[in-house]
């Protein structure tokens, strides 16, 4: 690690000032940032501490879930709010990462997390325009059986990592942002990014900018949703393909529905065109084909990578199989 | 402000890049926590922070001034073994041992979820009441990995451990 200064925010203000500093890194649980400290691919002059920020997780009058950026992965998928309206947050959370590093991830830094693009890793090795910018992507040529198959550029071929955020943009989640230029929300599907010429920005954050909290909408069909990863072992690992699904069903038609993939993009990927199809349909396993080919259209195997598209498929297939059984 | 570790105070090192882990180790000689994979990856490093379980690789000692950490070292009392402890012994739940500093404090924190009704990826209904079954226990400790292949008897150690606690037959192992 290159030495760097240690500060502890005591509120949002006093973080955002501390932060103005470009050379300023945000420090949540520390599993991510300590690790990419520790490999030189991070190297902050200041990392500011935020985990003493708002761990807070409320509902709203309007009947939002808000879930301050300090709150804990375990926290969160325990809340019973969560456990009961939105079973899908809690199932993705309980997919990720292992126990240990559950109890330390905040919400924030879930959300800032980078990719574990392989190339990424390797510092002494390869060439990553993540890592180093205009230095090439040695993934796009190389082994790439984690990589992305849909919305990937020349430049890189990176997926994001997080479960959560797969939940939280099928939610149709707010981002809560404050910076010394003032405070703003997104829309979750906004916060990241596709790598286009810079994948060395992960999210359209400005410099100095903070997550301070996320809210979720009241969404009472989600209380019909779930999320299904699959990975090469049965636990602790990343996703190959997840999906994050919502689904309702009014008299033998979908109502509504909300789908996001995993470990297929840059970023979460909200599957709009498949939602398409299927909103207003009568459900069988054919339609829920036609969705997922539909959203699969535009995808672009690289050389080990190609199994990701009948993986989706499937996964797709059986998840909203399920929802519909459950619904009907 | 210190940090308090098995029961004594100690103050956080000057240099903020100072893991938890090379704190315990290097400076305190605590060298019972094990330094495995030192990314995170393989739950070595466990210990419990205010009773919650945690990676020390990945954390800053300075994130944890004012907490109260326990490691191996601190769960005999008057040097009796932990239940958890004896009970590794009793099903052979190691063979090198170098995991199982980490298993058994992870074990802790791992009780004590599942007491409090903390779902996992196993679990079948989010709201229910949580039974710790082979299932449970193997997805729980699934952050902690075992290269000599230990895993059959660590679950066991654990496995009886949590049932004795919940028949009241040994100690509270939180």
């Amino acid at each position: 690690m290159t030495p760097f200064t240690y500060a502890r925010a005591d509120g949002i203000a006093d973080a955002i000032t501390l932060g103005a500093d470009p050379a300023t890194a945000y420090l949540g649980g520390g599993t991510n940032l300590v690790d990419l400290m520790r490999e030189t691919i991070a190297r902050p002059d200041r990392v500011v501490d935020v985990t003493g920020l708002s761990a807070e997780i409320t509902e709203t009058e309007d009947g939002e879930l808000s879930i301050g950026a300090a709150v804990r992965n375990t926290a969160l998928a325990e809340h019973s709010v969560v456990r009961e309206r939105y079973p899908v947050l809690a199932r993705a959370i309980l997919a990720g990462a292992s126990p240990q590093i559950r109890n330390m991830a905040t919400v924030g830094g879930n959300l800032l997390q980078r990719t574990r693009c392989t190339y990424f890793y390797d510092t002494d090795g390869s060439n990553c325009n993540k890592r180093q910018p205009g230095s090439g992507c040695d993934a796009a040529g190389g082994f790439n059986r984690i990589h992305a198959i849909l919305g990937a550029s020349p430049a890189c071929v990176a997926t994001h990592p997080s479960d959560m955020c797969v939940a939280l943009t099928a939610l149709d989640a707010t981002v809560h942002i404050d910076g010394i230029s003032g405070a703003r929300t997104l829309p979750f599907a906004e916060l990241h990014r596709l790598p286009g010429d810079h994948p060395d920005r992960d999210t359209v954050l400005a410099p100095g900018e903070l997550i301070t909290a996320i809210t979720v909408p009241p969404m009472p069909f989600a209380t019909n949703s779930t999320y299904r990863k699959v990975r090469d072992r049965a636990s602790y690992a990343f996703a190959l393909v997840s999906v994050a699904a919502a689904l309702r069903i009014d008299d033998g038609r979908i109502g509504d529905v909300r789908i996001a993939l995993g470990g297929v993009a840059h970023k979460p990927w909200r599957a709009l065109k498949a939602e398409a199809i299927l909103r207003g349909a009568v459900p069988s396993e054919a339609l829920f084909r036609e969705a997922a080919l539909a959203e699969l259209a535009d995808a672009h195997p690289l050389r080990d990578n190609g199994f990701k598209i009948e993986l989706v498929k499937r996964t797709l297939v059986a998840v909203l199989g399920d929802l519909a059984g459950a619904s009907a | 402000m210190s940090m308090i570790i098995n029961g004594a105070a100690a103050e956080p090192p000057v240099d903020p890049r100072v893991s938890l882990l090379d704190f315990l180790r290097e400076h305190l000689h605590l060298t019972g926590t094990k330094k495995g994979c030192n990314q995170g990856a393989c739950g070595a490093c466990t210990v419990l922070v205010d009773g919650e379980r945690i990676v020390s690789c990945l954390a800053l000692a300075v994130q944890y001034t004012g907490r109260s950490i326990t490691t191996i070292e601190g769960l005999s009392s008057d040097g009796a073994l932990h239940p958890l402890q004896q009970a590794f012994i009793d099903h052979d739940g190691f063979q090198c041992g170098y995991c199982t500093p980490g298993q058994i404090c992870s074990a802790i924190g791992m009780s004590s979820e599942a007491k409090r009704g903390l779902p996992s990826h196993v679990t079948a209904d989010l709201s229910a009441f949580v039974t710790l079954t082979r299932e449970e226990l193997q997805e729980r400790m699934s952050g902690n990995l075992c290269r000599c292949g230990a895993h059959n008897g660590i679950i066991d150690a654990i496995a009886q451990t949590v049932d004795a606690e919940r028949t009241g037959v040994a100690e509270d192992v939180a």
